[in-house]
């Protein structure tokens, strides 16, 4: 895939930082390649970089300017950026159950009339979805998703929310998400999940990683409560298969 | 163990070390203290581990007391009065606070952040290595939140080794040093320029995820919407009202604003002490030219060790009272604090 693409632009996000950019805007196939060389960068373990971000379009790369310089490293990741991609790793599927609707997702219905369809449709179509973990970032376990089905894209909120529930499952553009942790959103709201990307004291602490697979399934708000003790308590919840 | 207890203290003070690098690919910010410089200095003045947690201190006043037994202390970072029951405590220098004793810190005259560094260090439940309180997060230990009055810390009981200070090299003044980019491309010459040449502020709004700044307003090329991408301590993010914001140290990890340049990790805790209302400036400068001042940084750090001095000489220091009292200003020769900033030029608005 990295291999295909044109080579990316290396940009200086100050001393001790350089954003690897694929696109500017949100395009799978870029996705595609951050996440590979993502991969590359990891295998190849050179000195002085301390941590990559992947994004949709990006990957931001951290590094100790006191072990490697820019323009080093800079030749270095696009040597990586123009070699076949690396095989995935098994790649994780997750079956995330989501409570759809009602106090848990109270724009379902206003997307469907926006939809010119029924609430039961928007969930149909929702959980049809095959998705991936494009990049996870902003607060803690908050992962984006790409993969939404074209007839679900719409414009966010003209008003962003101040405060929205953790485990809020929502559509934005042509995104859709799992938001682990309460926080501001100018997504919409369709539904919650008992699922805890992101929680301390359990082990793993973080449930995904960019690059894994997701898909919803539908569950009662009872089943949610049920769920929602038992992941307090440190249970994963999220199904896991095997791809 | 003694105890130290937390008796009075103001907003924007919590528990800070090094920071939790390392899992902002999950979304989770490093936090840590917006000076590192002055918490290592801290840290040093009583034995600790540069970047092991102490308490990172707001504009505001605080004050703290010694129970079951003597705790060792030292202070650094932005200026102001200290005293433990009415004499004067020496900034920059360790002190011990006798069993009952208690210090008490004044506003913070220039700067915004103190730290306060306790021999043996805070102890908690590190989570990815670190005490650091990230409030949103739910992290950091022993209190994931800001400091309240009442608080207390278990600590280790004063070693009695001899007080030290600790010799900084005259604090850089000047413009806050910039590298260009990530996304400069997204504003023209003119807008570059408005943001290199003009005079900003800080706005009273600011907080530990970032300084939102008053002055003319950037105008973006292709608008304000660009697809989230990461960012980095001192992004400068333009937003749709053309307000810059500097992300500090509890950014998010990823931002979806255009980011016209970003503040050299050497200037970082510089800027992060500029005080609300204070007007400073940009300056650009080159990649190798940034890139050498971190490593000189680094250098700064590593050496701090060897700036240790025995407490003894503090009212002697002949030439920074000296080059104080040439400025005009009079200045206490057993307070530190009150030569430190006049020395360097630092204090823009001292407390009336």
């Amino acid at each position: 895939m990295a291999a295909t693409f044109s080579p990316p632009r290396l940009l200086p996000s100050g001393d001790s930082a350089m954003t690897v950019e694929y696109s500017r805007s949100i395009d799978d196939d870029a996705n595609q390649a951050v996440l590979a060389l993502d991969r590359a960068l990891t295998d190849a373990d050179i000195d002085g970089v301390t941590e990559s971000v992947p994004t949709y379009r990006s990957l931001l790369v951290h590094y100790d300017p006191g072990k490697i310089g820019y323009d080093a490293l800079g030749e270095k990741l696009l040597a990586l950026a123009s070699q076949p991609a690396p095989p995935t790793a098994k790649t994780r599927r997750w079956r995330v159950p989501v409570a759809y609707g009602g106090e848990h997702g109270i724009d379902l219905e206003d997307v469907a009339k926006a939809l010119n369809t029924t609430p039961d449709d928007i969930v149909a179509r929702h959980v049809a979805g095959d998705y991936r973990v494009a990049m996870i970032g902003f607060t803690p376990g908050w992962s984006y998703l790409s993969g939404l089905d074209k007839s679900l894209q719409m414009s966010r909120r003209q008003n962003p929310r101040l405060l929205t529930p953790a485990g809020t499952i929502a559509i934005g553009g042509i995104q859709t998400g799992i938001q682990c942790l309460a926080g501001p959103s100018g997504w919409h709201l369709l539904g919650r999940t008992a699922v805890r990307t992101y929680q301390l004291h359990r082990n793993p602490i973080f449930l995904t990683e960019p690059g894994d697979r997701v898909t919803f399934f539908a569950v009662d708000h009872k089943t949610f409560a049920e769920q929602d003790k038992a992941a307090e308590a440190g249970e994963i919840i999220a199904e896991q298969v095997s791809a | 163990m003694s105890r130290l207890i937390v008796a009075s203290i103001g907003p924007a003070s919590s528990v800070q070390d090094g920071g939790r690098p390392g899992s902002q690919r999950y979304g989770l910010t490093p936090s840590g203290a917006m000076d590192r410089l002055a918490l290592a200095a801290a840290n040093c003045l009583v034995g600790n581990a540069l970047f092991a947690a102490g308490i990172e201190i707001g504009p505001f006043g605080a004050s703290f007391t010694a129970r079951d037994g003597a705790v060792r202390v030292a202070i650094a970072g932005a200026p102001r009065n200290a005293d433990i029951g009415g004499r004067p405590a020496a900034f920059e220098s360790s002190v011990t606070l006798k069993d009952g004793e208690t210090l008490t810190l004044g506003f913070a005259r220039g700067g915004a952040f103190s730290y306060l560094a306790i021999e043996g260090a805070i102890k908690g439940e590190a989570v990815f290595g670190s005490l650091a309180v990230n409030a949103r997060a739910g992290l950091g230990s022993p209190y994931p939140r800001p400091l309240q009055a009442g608080d207390e810390f278990a600590v280790d009981a004063a070693s009695g080794a001899p007080e030290r200070r600790i010799e900084l090299p005259k604090a850089v003044s000047g413009p806050i040093r910039v590298v260009l980019g990530p996304q400069d491309d997204e504003f023209d010459d003119e807008n570059k320029a408005l943001f290199l040449n003009s005079d900003w502020k800080i706005s009273a709004t600011s907080d530990r995820m970032g300084y939102r700044l008053e002055g003319p307003a950037i105008k973006h090329l292709h608008g304000h919407n660009i697809v989230s991408d990461g960012t980095v301590n001192g992004s400068i993010q333009v937003p749709g009202n053309g307000a810059p914001i500097v992300l500090m140290m509890d950014r998010g990890t990823s931002g979806g604003y255009p980011k016209i340049a970003t503040v050299i990790t050497s200037d970082f805790g510089r800027f992060a002490q500029t005080s609300a209302g204070t007007p400073f400036r940009f300056k650009a400068i080159s990649m190798a030219e940034a890139q050498d001042e971190a490593r000189r940084f680094a250098g700064l750090l590593r050496s701090l060790p060897d700036r240790l001095r025995s407490s003894d000489t503090v009212a002697l220091n002949i030439e920074a009272l000296q080059d104080a009292n040439v400025a005009g200003h009079a200045v206490n020769a057993i307070d530190a604090a009150t030569w430190h900033g006049h020395a360097s030029g630092e204090i823009a608005e001292d407390s009336p």
